[in-house]
Protein backbone atom coordinates (compact mmCIF):
# COMPACT_ATOMS: atom_id res chain seq x y z
CA UNK A 1 0.00 0.00 0.00
CA UNK A 2 1.07 3.34 -0.90
CA UNK A 3 1.22 5.80 2.46
CA UNK A 4 -1.98 8.15 1.43
CA UNK A 5 -4.44 5.04 2.04
CA UNK A 6 -3.20 5.01 5.54
CA UNK A 7 -5.24 7.11 7.60
CA UNK A 8 -3.02 6.94 10.67
CA UNK A 9 0.23 6.04 11.37
CA UNK A 10 1.51 5.38 14.59
CA UNK A 11 5.49 4.38 14.47
CA UNK A 12 7.52 3.16 17.64
CA UNK A 13 5.36 6.11 20.11
CA UNK A 14 6.31 6.90 23.42
CA UNK A 15 5.02 8.97 25.78
CA UNK A 16 6.62 9.59 29.48
CA UNK A 17 4.88 11.37 32.36
CA UNK A 18 8.61 11.91 33.98
CA UNK A 19 8.95 8.25 35.74
CA UNK A 20 5.38 6.77 34.18
CA UNK A 21 6.16 5.44 30.92
CA UNK A 22 2.35 5.29 29.77
CA UNK A 23 3.17 4.51 25.74
CA UNK A 24 5.76 1.68 25.52
CA UNK A 25 6.86 1.74 21.57
CA UNK A 26 3.26 1.59 19.93
CA UNK A 27 3.04 0.86 16.36
CA UNK A 28 -0.09 0.20 14.02
CA UNK A 29 -1.53 2.20 11.26
CA UNK A 30 -5.18 2.53 9.99
CA UNK A 31 -6.51 2.51 6.26
CA UNK A 32 -9.00 5.07 5.58
CA UNK A 33 -12.05 4.31 6.01
CA UNK A 34 -12.01 1.78 8.92
CA UNK A 35 -13.25 1.77 11.90
CA UNK A 36 -10.66 1.00 14.78
CA UNK A 37 -10.78 0.28 18.08
CA UNK A 38 -8.41 1.01 20.94
CA UNK A 39 -9.52 -1.79 23.61
CA UNK A 40 -7.98 -1.89 27.19
CA UNK A 41 -8.58 -1.04 30.60
CA UNK A 42 -7.99 2.19 32.25
CA UNK A 43 -4.29 3.16 32.38
CA UNK A 44 -3.49 1.18 29.02
CA UNK A 45 -2.66 4.25 27.68
CA UNK A 46 -5.42 4.84 25.45
CA UNK A 47 -6.31 8.65 25.89
CA UNK A 48 -2.32 9.14 26.17
CA UNK A 49 -2.19 7.74 22.37
CA UNK A 50 -5.85 9.71 21.58
CA UNK A 51 -4.16 12.87 22.76
CA UNK A 52 -1.10 12.56 20.90
CA UNK A 53 -2.84 12.28 17.49
CA UNK A 54 -5.03 14.84 17.85
CA UNK A 55 -2.34 16.99 18.45
CA UNK A 56 -3.08 17.89 22.44
CA UNK A 57 0.26 16.64 23.90
CA UNK A 58 4.06 16.14 22.35
CA UNK A 59 5.04 12.34 21.79
CA UNK A 60 8.48 11.68 24.03
CA UNK A 61 9.69 9.32 21.28
CA UNK A 62 8.41 7.87 18.18
CA UNK A 63 6.16 9.70 15.53
CA UNK A 64 2.65 9.98 14.21
CA UNK A 65 0.90 10.29 11.33
CA UNK A 66 -2.62 11.41 10.28
CA UNK A 67 -3.37 11.74 6.19
CA UNK A 68 0.66 11.92 6.00
CA UNK A 69 0.54 14.94 8.21
CA UNK A 70 3.06 15.03 11.16
CA UNK A 71 1.32 15.29 14.17
CA UNK A 72 4.15 17.86 15.84
CA UNK A 73 4.74 20.00 12.90
CA UNK A 74 1.84 19.93 11.07
CA UNK A 75 -0.71 20.37 13.64
CA UNK A 76 -2.49 23.39 12.36
CA UNK A 77 -3.62 21.14 9.28
CA UNK A 78 -4.62 18.38 11.17
CA UNK A 79 -6.62 19.81 13.37
CA UNK A 80 -9.01 21.48 10.46
CA UNK A 81 -9.95 17.85 9.49
CA UNK A 82 -10.03 16.30 12.37
CA UNK A 83 -13.37 15.86 14.93
CA UNK A 84 -12.86 14.75 18.22
CA UNK A 85 -14.73 13.48 21.23
CA UNK A 86 -12.65 13.48 24.77
CA UNK A 87 -13.67 11.27 27.47
CA UNK A 88 -14.89 13.79 29.44
CA UNK A 89 -17.93 15.87 28.45
CA UNK A 90 -16.23 19.15 27.07
CA UNK A 91 -18.77 20.92 25.34
CA UNK A 92 -20.29 24.48 27.37
CA UNK A 93 -22.63 23.82 30.02
CA UNK A 94 -24.12 26.70 30.04
CA UNK A 95 -24.55 27.51 26.65
CA UNK A 96 -27.78 25.78 24.70
CA UNK A 97 -27.32 22.79 22.39
CA UNK A 98 -27.97 24.72 19.47
CA UNK A 99 -25.86 27.50 21.15
CA UNK A 100 -22.82 24.97 21.43
CA UNK A 101 -23.22 23.35 17.82
CA UNK A 102 -22.85 27.08 16.22
CA UNK A 103 -19.97 27.85 18.26
CA UNK A 104 -18.37 24.52 16.91
CA UNK A 105 -19.34 25.56 13.25
CA UNK A 106 -17.69 29.02 13.46
CA UNK A 107 -14.06 28.44 15.16
CA UNK A 108 -13.94 26.10 12.57
CA UNK A 109 -15.12 28.60 10.00
CA UNK A 110 -18.38 26.95 8.49
CA UNK A 111 -22.09 26.67 9.48
CA UNK A 112 -24.44 24.54 10.90
CA UNK A 113 -26.62 24.73 7.46
CA UNK A 114 -23.57 23.98 5.52
CA UNK A 115 -22.88 20.80 7.13
CA UNK A 116 -26.27 20.05 8.22
CA UNK A 117 -26.62 16.33 5.77
CA UNK A 118 -24.04 14.95 7.64
CA UNK A 119 -25.33 15.78 11.48
CA UNK A 120 -28.89 15.08 10.65
CA UNK A 121 -29.48 11.40 11.74
CA UNK A 122 -28.12 12.25 14.79
CA UNK A 123 -28.50 15.75 15.70
CA UNK A 124 -32.59 15.29 14.86
CA UNK A 125 -32.91 13.42 18.11
CA UNK A 126 -31.77 16.10 20.16
CA UNK A 127 -33.24 19.20 17.82
CA UNK A 128 -36.23 19.09 19.20
CA UNK A 129 -34.10 20.82 22.77
CA UNK A 130 -32.18 22.85 20.84
CA UNK A 131 -32.54 25.44 23.47
CA UNK A 132 -31.80 23.70 26.27
CA UNK A 133 -28.57 24.06 28.13
CA UNK A 134 -26.13 21.53 27.16
CA UNK A 135 -25.57 20.90 31.03
CA UNK A 136 -29.10 19.71 31.98
CA UNK A 137 -29.11 16.88 28.97
CA UNK A 138 -29.19 13.26 29.90
CA UNK A 139 -26.16 11.18 29.30
CA UNK A 140 -27.53 9.68 26.05
CA UNK A 141 -28.17 13.41 24.75
CA UNK A 142 -24.77 14.97 25.80
CA UNK A 143 -23.28 12.10 23.41
CA UNK A 144 -24.78 13.07 20.52
CA UNK A 145 -24.79 16.58 21.22
CA UNK A 146 -21.19 15.96 21.38
CA UNK A 147 -20.67 14.01 17.95
CA UNK A 148 -22.60 16.32 16.07
CA UNK A 149 -19.88 18.90 17.56
CA UNK A 150 -17.53 16.74 16.68
CA UNK A 151 -18.59 16.64 13.06
CA UNK A 152 -20.02 19.47 12.35
CA UNK A 153 -16.68 20.67 10.12
CA UNK A 154 -17.06 17.63 8.10
CA UNK A 155 -13.84 15.82 9.08
CA UNK A 156 -12.62 13.22 7.31
CA UNK A 157 -11.31 11.63 10.53
CA UNK A 158 -13.07 10.97 13.80
CA UNK A 159 -11.40 10.29 17.13
CA UNK A 160 -13.76 9.08 20.28
CA UNK A 161 -12.38 8.65 23.61
CA UNK A 162 -14.27 6.62 24.99
CA UNK A 163 -17.24 7.60 24.01
CA UNK A 164 -19.54 4.75 25.70
CA UNK A 165 -17.81 4.67 29.24
CA UNK A 166 -20.76 5.30 31.85
CA UNK A 167 -23.81 5.18 29.11
CA UNK A 168 -26.63 2.64 29.86
CA UNK A 169 -27.33 -0.31 27.32
CA UNK A 170 -29.87 1.50 25.28
CA UNK A 171 -27.77 4.41 24.36
CA UNK A 172 -24.58 2.57 23.71
CA UNK A 173 -26.05 0.94 21.40
CA UNK A 174 -27.84 4.27 19.57
CA UNK A 175 -24.33 5.26 19.78
CA UNK A 176 -22.58 2.17 17.91
CA UNK A 177 -25.51 2.44 15.24
CA UNK A 178 -23.99 6.02 14.60
CA UNK A 179 -20.66 5.32 14.14
CA UNK A 180 -21.38 2.65 11.53
CA UNK A 181 -23.75 5.21 9.53
CA UNK A 182 -20.49 7.19 10.03
CA UNK A 183 -18.25 4.94 8.79
CA UNK A 184 -20.74 4.44 5.83
CA UNK A 185 -20.57 7.75 4.53
CA UNK A 186 -16.02 7.02 4.29
CA UNK A 187 -15.10 8.94 7.47
CA UNK A 188 -12.00 7.28 9.42
CA UNK A 189 -13.07 5.94 13.25
CA UNK A 190 -10.88 5.91 16.07
CA UNK A 191 -12.48 4.94 18.97
CA UNK A 192 -11.67 3.51 22.17
CA UNK A 193 -13.30 1.30 24.84
CA UNK A 194 -12.76 -0.33 28.20
CA UNK A 195 -15.85 -2.56 26.99
CA UNK A 196 -14.94 -6.11 25.69
CA UNK A 197 -17.60 -6.76 23.86
CA UNK A 198 -17.46 -3.48 21.64
CA UNK A 199 -14.25 -4.89 19.94
CA UNK A 200 -16.70 -6.72 17.70
CA UNK A 201 -18.25 -3.56 16.28
CA UNK A 202 -14.97 -2.64 14.98
CA UNK A 203 -13.59 -3.69 11.73
CA UNK A 204 -10.10 -3.99 13.39
CA UNK A 205 -8.94 -3.47 17.10
CA UNK A 206 -5.84 -3.46 19.00
CA UNK A 207 -6.23 -5.04 22.47
CA UNK A 208 -3.73 -2.75 24.53
CA UNK A 209 -2.40 -3.16 28.48
CA UNK A 210 0.22 -0.87 30.07
CA UNK A 211 0.98 0.80 27.10
CA UNK A 212 1.86 -2.07 24.97
CA UNK A 213 -0.47 -3.70 22.55
CA UNK A 214 -1.11 -7.48 23.27
CA UNK A 215 -2.58 -8.07 19.97
CA UNK A 216 -4.17 -6.30 16.91
CA UNK A 217 -6.25 -7.46 14.09
CA UNK A 218 -9.68 -8.40 13.08
CA UNK A 219 -11.85 -9.32 15.89
CA UNK A 220 -12.52 -12.74 14.81
CA UNK A 221 -8.97 -13.44 13.70
CA UNK A 222 -8.05 -12.71 17.06
CA UNK A 223 -10.57 -14.53 18.60
CA UNK A 224 -9.55 -17.46 16.31
CA UNK A 225 -5.85 -17.68 17.48
CA UNK A 226 -7.38 -18.71 20.77
CA UNK A 227 -6.26 -22.38 19.74
CA UNK A 228 -7.17 -23.86 23.15
CA UNK A 229 -10.07 -25.48 24.30
CA UNK A 230 -12.79 -23.41 26.77
CA UNK A 231 -14.92 -24.55 29.24
CA UNK A 232 -18.31 -23.47 30.63
CA UNK A 233 -18.65 -24.88 33.90
CA UNK A 234 -21.80 -24.32 36.56
CA UNK A 235 -22.29 -25.72 39.35
CA UNK A 236 -24.81 -24.89 42.96
CA UNK A 237 -22.15 -23.44 44.98
CA UNK A 238 -19.79 -21.19 42.90
CA UNK A 239 -17.55 -20.27 45.42
CA UNK A 240 -16.54 -23.52 45.81
CA UNK A 241 -16.50 -24.22 42.45
CA UNK A 242 -13.85 -22.13 42.10
CA UNK A 243 -11.82 -23.05 44.37
CA UNK A 244 -12.27 -27.08 43.94
CA UNK A 245 -11.44 -26.49 40.39
CA UNK A 246 -8.19 -24.19 41.05
CA UNK A 247 -6.88 -26.68 43.53
CA UNK A 248 -7.02 -29.45 40.28
CA UNK A 249 -3.56 -30.41 38.80
CA UNK A 250 -5.24 -30.62 35.48
CA UNK A 251 -6.89 -27.00 35.36
CA UNK A 252 -5.27 -24.07 34.10
CA UNK A 253 -7.28 -20.96 34.79
CA UNK A 254 -10.61 -20.26 36.41
CA UNK A 255 -12.42 -17.47 35.55
CA UNK A 256 -15.95 -16.14 36.54
CA UNK A 257 -17.54 -15.42 33.70
CA UNK A 258 -21.16 -14.00 34.56
CA UNK A 259 -23.39 -17.37 35.68
CA UNK A 260 -20.46 -19.49 34.40
CA UNK A 261 -17.24 -19.88 35.30
CA UNK A 262 -14.88 -20.31 31.75
CA UNK A 263 -12.02 -22.78 32.89
CA UNK A 264 -8.68 -23.75 30.66
CA UNK A 265 -6.63 -27.58 31.29
CA UNK A 266 -3.02 -27.73 31.27
CA UNK A 267 -3.32 -30.67 28.71
CA UNK A 268 -4.88 -29.47 25.60
CA UNK A 269 -8.41 -31.53 26.74
CA UNK A 270 -10.60 -32.01 29.77
CA UNK A 271 -12.22 -35.16 29.77
CA UNK A 272 -15.76 -33.96 30.39
CA UNK A 273 -16.99 -36.91 32.07
CA UNK A 274 -14.26 -37.52 34.39
CA UNK A 275 -14.11 -33.70 35.16
CA UNK A 276 -18.49 -34.18 35.92
CA UNK A 277 -17.57 -37.06 38.23
CA UNK A 278 -14.67 -35.29 40.35
CA UNK A 279 -17.08 -32.53 40.94
CA UNK A 280 -19.87 -35.12 42.14
CA UNK A 281 -17.30 -36.39 44.27
CA UNK A 282 -16.77 -32.92 45.68
CA UNK A 283 -20.59 -32.59 46.73
CA UNK A 284 -21.68 -30.34 43.76
CA UNK A 285 -24.86 -30.43 42.54
CA UNK A 286 -26.91 -29.17 38.84
CA UNK A 287 -23.16 -29.29 37.03
CA UNK A 288 -22.95 -28.13 33.69
CA UNK A 289 -20.14 -28.35 31.56
CA UNK A 290 -20.11 -27.31 28.48
CA UNK A 291 -17.22 -26.70 25.56
CA UNK A 292 -17.42 -23.06 24.62
CA UNK A 293 -15.81 -20.59 22.07
CA UNK A 294 -13.58 -17.62 23.26
CA UNK A 295 -14.63 -14.44 22.68
CA UNK A 296 -12.84 -11.02 23.15
CA UNK A 297 -12.72 -11.29 26.74
CA UNK A 298 -11.27 -14.70 26.99
CA UNK A 299 -8.26 -13.80 24.18
CA UNK A 300 -7.47 -10.28 26.39
CA UNK A 301 -7.33 -12.54 29.45
CA UNK A 302 -5.37 -15.12 27.59
CA UNK A 303 -2.46 -12.67 26.00
CA UNK A 304 -1.74 -11.19 29.67
CA UNK A 305 -0.68 -14.29 30.80
CA UNK B 1 -25.45 -20.44 44.62
CA UNK B 2 -25.73 -21.11 48.24
CA UNK B 3 -29.12 -21.55 49.66
CA UNK B 4 -30.83 -17.89 50.88
CA UNK B 5 -33.56 -18.38 53.04
CA UNK B 6 -34.17 -15.01 55.64
CA UNK B 7 -34.65 -11.75 53.93
CA UNK B 8 -32.20 -9.13 54.86
CA UNK B 9 -33.85 -6.26 52.76
CA UNK B 10 -37.77 -5.76 52.52
CA UNK B 11 -39.21 -3.06 50.52
CA UNK B 12 -42.70 -2.89 50.39
CA UNK B 13 -44.42 -0.32 48.18
CA UNK B 14 -41.87 2.40 48.70
CA UNK B 15 -42.61 5.34 47.18
CA UNK B 16 -40.26 8.87 46.66
CA UNK B 17 -41.18 11.63 45.51
CA UNK B 18 -39.24 14.91 44.56
CA UNK B 19 -42.26 18.36 44.39
CA UNK B 20 -44.02 16.36 41.14
CA UNK B 21 -41.62 14.28 40.37
CA UNK B 22 -42.08 10.40 41.63
CA UNK B 23 -38.19 9.10 41.44
CA UNK B 24 -39.31 5.63 43.17
CA UNK B 25 -42.50 4.28 42.24
CA UNK B 26 -43.73 2.13 44.24
CA UNK B 27 -41.11 -0.54 44.84
CA UNK B 28 -41.67 -4.07 46.29
CA UNK B 29 -38.87 -6.84 46.70
CA UNK B 30 -36.84 -8.60 48.64
CA UNK B 31 -33.31 -9.76 48.96
CA UNK B 32 -32.01 -12.83 51.23
CA UNK B 33 -29.32 -12.87 53.47
CA UNK B 34 -26.23 -13.74 51.80
CA UNK B 35 -27.57 -13.17 48.09
CA UNK B 36 -25.54 -11.43 45.26
CA UNK B 37 -28.70 -9.03 44.52
CA UNK B 38 -28.25 -6.82 41.14
CA UNK B 39 -30.20 -3.64 41.06
CA UNK B 40 -29.99 -2.08 37.35
CA UNK B 41 -31.61 0.59 35.76
CA UNK B 42 -30.34 3.40 32.58
CA UNK B 43 -29.67 6.63 34.65
CA UNK B 44 -32.54 8.37 35.57
CA UNK B 45 -34.19 5.53 36.56
CA UNK B 46 -34.26 6.01 40.68
CA UNK B 47 -31.32 3.61 41.52
CA UNK B 48 -29.52 6.18 43.10
CA UNK B 49 -32.75 6.99 45.10
CA UNK B 50 -33.90 3.88 46.23
CA UNK B 51 -29.57 3.32 47.20
CA UNK B 52 -30.23 6.28 49.44
CA UNK B 53 -33.10 4.99 51.15
CA UNK B 54 -32.03 1.84 51.73
CA UNK B 55 -28.87 2.98 53.09
CA UNK B 56 -29.99 5.14 55.74
CA UNK B 57 -29.28 8.28 53.74
CA UNK B 58 -32.89 9.36 52.77
CA UNK B 59 -36.31 9.11 54.41
CA UNK B 60 -38.88 7.02 51.61
CA UNK B 61 -42.16 9.42 51.02
CA UNK B 62 -44.19 6.77 51.92
CA UNK B 63 -43.92 2.61 51.69
CA UNK B 64 -42.29 0.31 54.23
CA UNK B 65 -38.04 -0.34 54.11
CA UNK B 66 -36.75 -2.87 56.80
CA UNK B 67 -32.82 -3.49 56.03
CA UNK B 68 -30.57 -5.50 58.06
CA UNK B 69 -33.81 -6.31 60.45
CA UNK B 70 -34.37 -2.15 61.01
CA UNK B 71 -36.67 -0.11 59.95
CA UNK B 72 -35.52 2.88 58.01
CA UNK B 73 -37.91 6.00 59.29
CA UNK B 74 -36.52 4.71 62.80
CA UNK B 75 -33.40 3.24 62.85
CA UNK B 76 -31.25 5.05 60.50
CA UNK B 77 -28.30 4.89 62.29
CA UNK B 78 -29.00 1.03 63.27
CA UNK B 79 -29.17 0.44 59.53
CA UNK B 80 -25.73 2.50 58.90
CA UNK B 81 -23.85 0.32 61.35
CA UNK B 82 -25.15 -2.66 59.64
CA UNK B 83 -24.34 -1.85 56.37
CA UNK B 84 -20.90 -1.28 54.44
CA UNK B 85 -20.48 0.69 51.17
CA UNK B 86 -18.33 1.01 48.51
CA UNK B 87 -18.66 3.02 45.07
CA UNK B 88 -16.20 2.60 42.13
CA UNK B 89 -15.53 6.95 42.08
CA UNK B 90 -15.42 7.68 45.89
CA UNK B 91 -14.13 5.43 49.01
CA UNK B 92 -10.43 5.53 50.10
CA UNK B 93 -8.53 8.27 50.92
CA UNK B 94 -5.72 8.84 48.27
CA UNK B 95 -3.42 10.86 50.49
CA UNK B 96 -3.43 8.29 53.26
CA UNK B 97 -1.99 4.91 53.28
CA UNK B 98 -3.13 1.71 52.93
CA UNK B 99 -3.45 1.14 56.62
CA UNK B 100 -4.19 4.65 57.41
CA UNK B 101 -7.51 4.04 55.23
CA UNK B 102 -8.34 0.96 56.77
CA UNK B 103 -7.86 2.35 60.21
CA UNK B 104 -10.10 5.34 59.33
CA UNK B 105 -12.79 3.10 58.47
CA UNK B 106 -12.45 1.17 61.37
CA UNK B 107 -12.55 3.64 63.68
CA UNK B 108 -15.63 5.50 62.06
CA UNK B 109 -17.53 2.16 62.63
CA UNK B 110 -16.53 2.23 66.66
CA UNK B 111 -13.97 -0.87 66.51
CA UNK B 112 -11.58 -0.74 68.97
CA UNK B 113 -7.76 -0.15 68.05
CA UNK B 114 -6.83 -3.47 69.23
CA UNK B 115 -9.38 -5.38 66.95
CA UNK B 116 -8.12 -3.31 64.12
CA UNK B 117 -4.64 -3.77 64.49
CA UNK B 118 -5.80 -6.86 64.58
CA UNK B 119 -7.82 -7.27 61.65
CA UNK B 120 -5.44 -4.88 59.96
CA UNK B 121 -2.53 -7.42 59.67
CA UNK B 122 -5.12 -10.64 58.91
CA UNK B 123 -6.14 -8.95 55.77
CA UNK B 124 -2.95 -7.79 54.43
CA UNK B 125 -2.08 -11.03 54.52
CA UNK B 126 -4.99 -12.30 52.75
CA UNK B 127 -4.77 -9.78 49.73
CA UNK B 128 -1.18 -10.24 50.16
CA UNK B 129 -0.51 -6.22 50.68
CA UNK B 130 2.06 -6.81 53.87
CA UNK B 131 4.53 -4.49 51.48
CA UNK B 132 2.70 -2.11 50.88
CA UNK B 133 0.95 -1.08 53.85
CA UNK B 134 2.48 2.26 53.93
CA UNK B 135 2.23 3.35 50.27
CA UNK B 136 -0.46 6.12 49.78
CA UNK B 137 -3.58 4.92 47.69
CA UNK B 138 -2.78 7.05 44.72
CA UNK B 139 0.21 5.11 44.38
CA UNK B 140 -1.31 2.09 43.24
CA UNK B 141 -2.60 0.38 40.36
CA UNK B 142 -6.84 0.73 39.90
CA UNK B 143 -7.36 -2.68 40.63
CA UNK B 144 -5.49 -2.95 44.23
CA UNK B 145 -7.41 0.42 44.92
CA UNK B 146 -10.56 -1.73 44.19
CA UNK B 147 -9.69 -4.81 46.27
CA UNK B 148 -8.52 -2.68 49.03
CA UNK B 149 -11.56 -0.63 48.78
CA UNK B 150 -14.06 -3.74 49.25
CA UNK B 151 -12.10 -5.24 51.80
CA UNK B 152 -12.40 -1.92 53.98
CA UNK B 153 -15.99 -1.57 52.98
CA UNK B 154 -16.57 -5.29 54.68
CA UNK B 155 -14.27 -4.64 57.50
CA UNK B 156 -16.33 -4.24 60.12
CA UNK B 157 -18.11 -7.23 58.99
CA UNK B 158 -21.56 -5.48 57.84
CA UNK B 159 -25.01 -7.53 56.68
CA UNK B 160 -25.12 -6.02 53.73
CA UNK B 161 -22.56 -4.17 51.04
CA UNK B 162 -23.21 -2.43 48.69
CA UNK B 163 -21.40 -1.91 45.75
CA UNK B 164 -22.18 1.30 43.60
CA UNK B 165 -20.78 0.26 40.03
CA UNK B 166 -17.91 -1.12 41.34
CA UNK B 167 -15.77 -2.74 38.36
CA UNK B 168 -15.87 -0.04 35.55
CA UNK B 169 -12.20 0.24 33.89
CA UNK B 170 -10.40 -2.47 35.38
CA UNK B 171 -8.62 -4.73 33.52
CA UNK B 172 -10.99 -7.98 32.78
CA UNK B 173 -8.37 -10.10 35.13
CA UNK B 174 -8.70 -8.04 38.03
CA UNK B 175 -12.05 -7.94 37.63
CA UNK B 176 -12.48 -11.69 37.76
CA UNK B 177 -10.39 -11.27 41.21
CA UNK B 178 -12.90 -8.60 42.45
CA UNK B 179 -16.02 -11.17 41.42
CA UNK B 180 -14.17 -13.50 43.40
CA UNK B 181 -13.89 -11.20 46.59
CA UNK B 182 -17.71 -10.96 45.60
CA UNK B 183 -18.41 -14.47 46.12
CA UNK B 184 -16.69 -15.44 49.05
CA UNK B 185 -18.43 -12.29 50.94
CA UNK B 186 -21.47 -13.69 50.13
CA UNK B 187 -21.00 -17.76 50.84
CA UNK B 188 -20.12 -15.98 54.16
CA UNK B 189 -23.52 -14.77 54.78
CA UNK B 190 -22.30 -10.96 53.73
CA UNK B 191 -25.53 -9.57 51.00
CA UNK B 192 -23.76 -8.11 48.16
CA UNK B 193 -26.19 -5.11 46.73
CA UNK B 194 -24.74 -4.23 43.70
CA UNK B 195 -26.41 -1.14 41.60
CA UNK B 196 -24.91 -0.91 38.18
CA UNK B 197 -25.87 -0.14 34.57
CA UNK B 198 -23.57 -2.30 32.86
CA UNK B 199 -25.34 -5.35 31.67
CA UNK B 200 -22.24 -7.96 32.31
CA UNK B 201 -21.97 -7.33 35.84
CA UNK B 202 -25.71 -8.34 36.37
CA UNK B 203 -24.66 -11.87 34.41
CA UNK B 204 -22.66 -12.53 37.98
CA UNK B 205 -26.03 -12.08 40.08
CA UNK B 206 -28.14 -14.43 41.77
CA UNK B 207 -31.00 -12.24 40.98
CA UNK B 208 -31.62 -8.82 39.64
CA UNK B 209 -33.84 -6.18 39.45
CA UNK B 210 -34.29 -3.91 36.39
CA UNK B 211 -35.60 -0.28 37.09
CA UNK B 212 -37.02 2.03 34.14
CA UNK B 213 -38.72 5.29 34.87
CA UNK B 214 -39.06 4.88 38.94
CA UNK B 215 -40.68 1.26 38.15
CA UNK B 216 -39.42 -2.23 39.04
CA UNK B 217 -39.76 -4.01 35.24
CA UNK B 218 -38.17 -7.18 36.09
CA UNK B 219 -37.19 -9.30 38.66
CA UNK B 220 -35.43 -12.36 38.84
CA UNK B 221 -32.30 -14.87 38.13
CA UNK B 222 -30.84 -13.72 34.80
CA UNK B 223 -31.24 -17.04 33.67
CA UNK B 224 -35.42 -16.58 34.00
CA UNK B 225 -35.05 -13.10 32.86
CA UNK B 226 -32.98 -14.14 29.34
CA UNK B 227 -35.62 -17.32 29.37
CA UNK B 228 -38.71 -14.90 29.95
CA UNK B 229 -37.49 -11.91 27.50
CA UNK B 230 -36.10 -14.80 25.05
CA UNK B 231 -32.04 -13.23 25.28
CA UNK B 232 -29.38 -14.12 24.66
CA UNK B 233 -27.82 -12.02 27.25
CA UNK B 234 -28.63 -9.50 29.87
CA UNK B 235 -28.03 -6.38 27.78
CA UNK B 236 -30.81 -7.76 25.12
CA UNK B 237 -33.18 -8.61 28.02
CA UNK B 238 -32.47 -5.05 29.01
CA UNK B 239 -32.48 -3.29 25.74
CA UNK B 240 -36.18 -5.30 25.45
CA UNK B 241 -37.33 -3.72 28.54
CA UNK B 242 -36.24 -0.28 27.68
CA UNK B 243 -37.30 -0.28 24.51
Amino acid sequence: MIMNDFAVEVNQLIKNYEKIEAVKGISFSVPKGELFGLIGPDGAGKTSIFRILTTLIYPTGGDAKIFGLDVVNDYRKIRSNMGYMPQRFSLYQDLSVKENLNFFATIFGTTIEENYDLIKDIYAQIEPFKHRLAGRLSGGMKQKLALSCALIHSPDILILDEPTTGVDAVSRKEFWEMLIRLKEKGITILVSTPYMDEANLCDRVALIQNGAILSIDQPEAIIQHFNRKLWAVKSGNMYQLIHDLKSMDTIDTVYPFGEYLHVTSKDEFIDKNKLESELHQKKHQNIEIHEISANIEDCFMELMN
Amino acid sequence: MTEHTENIIEVKNLVKKFGDFTANDSLTFSVKKGEIFGFLGANGAGKTTALKILSGLSLPTSGSVRVAGYNVYKDRDKVKKNIGYMSQKFSLYEDLTVKENIRFYGGIYGLSSKYIRQKTTELLKRLKMEDIKDKSIKSLPLGWKQKIAFSVAVFHEPKIVFLDEPTGGVDPITRRDFWEMIYEASHNGITVFVTTHYMDEAEYCDRVCIMERGKIEAIGAPTALKKEFNAQNMDEVFLKIAR
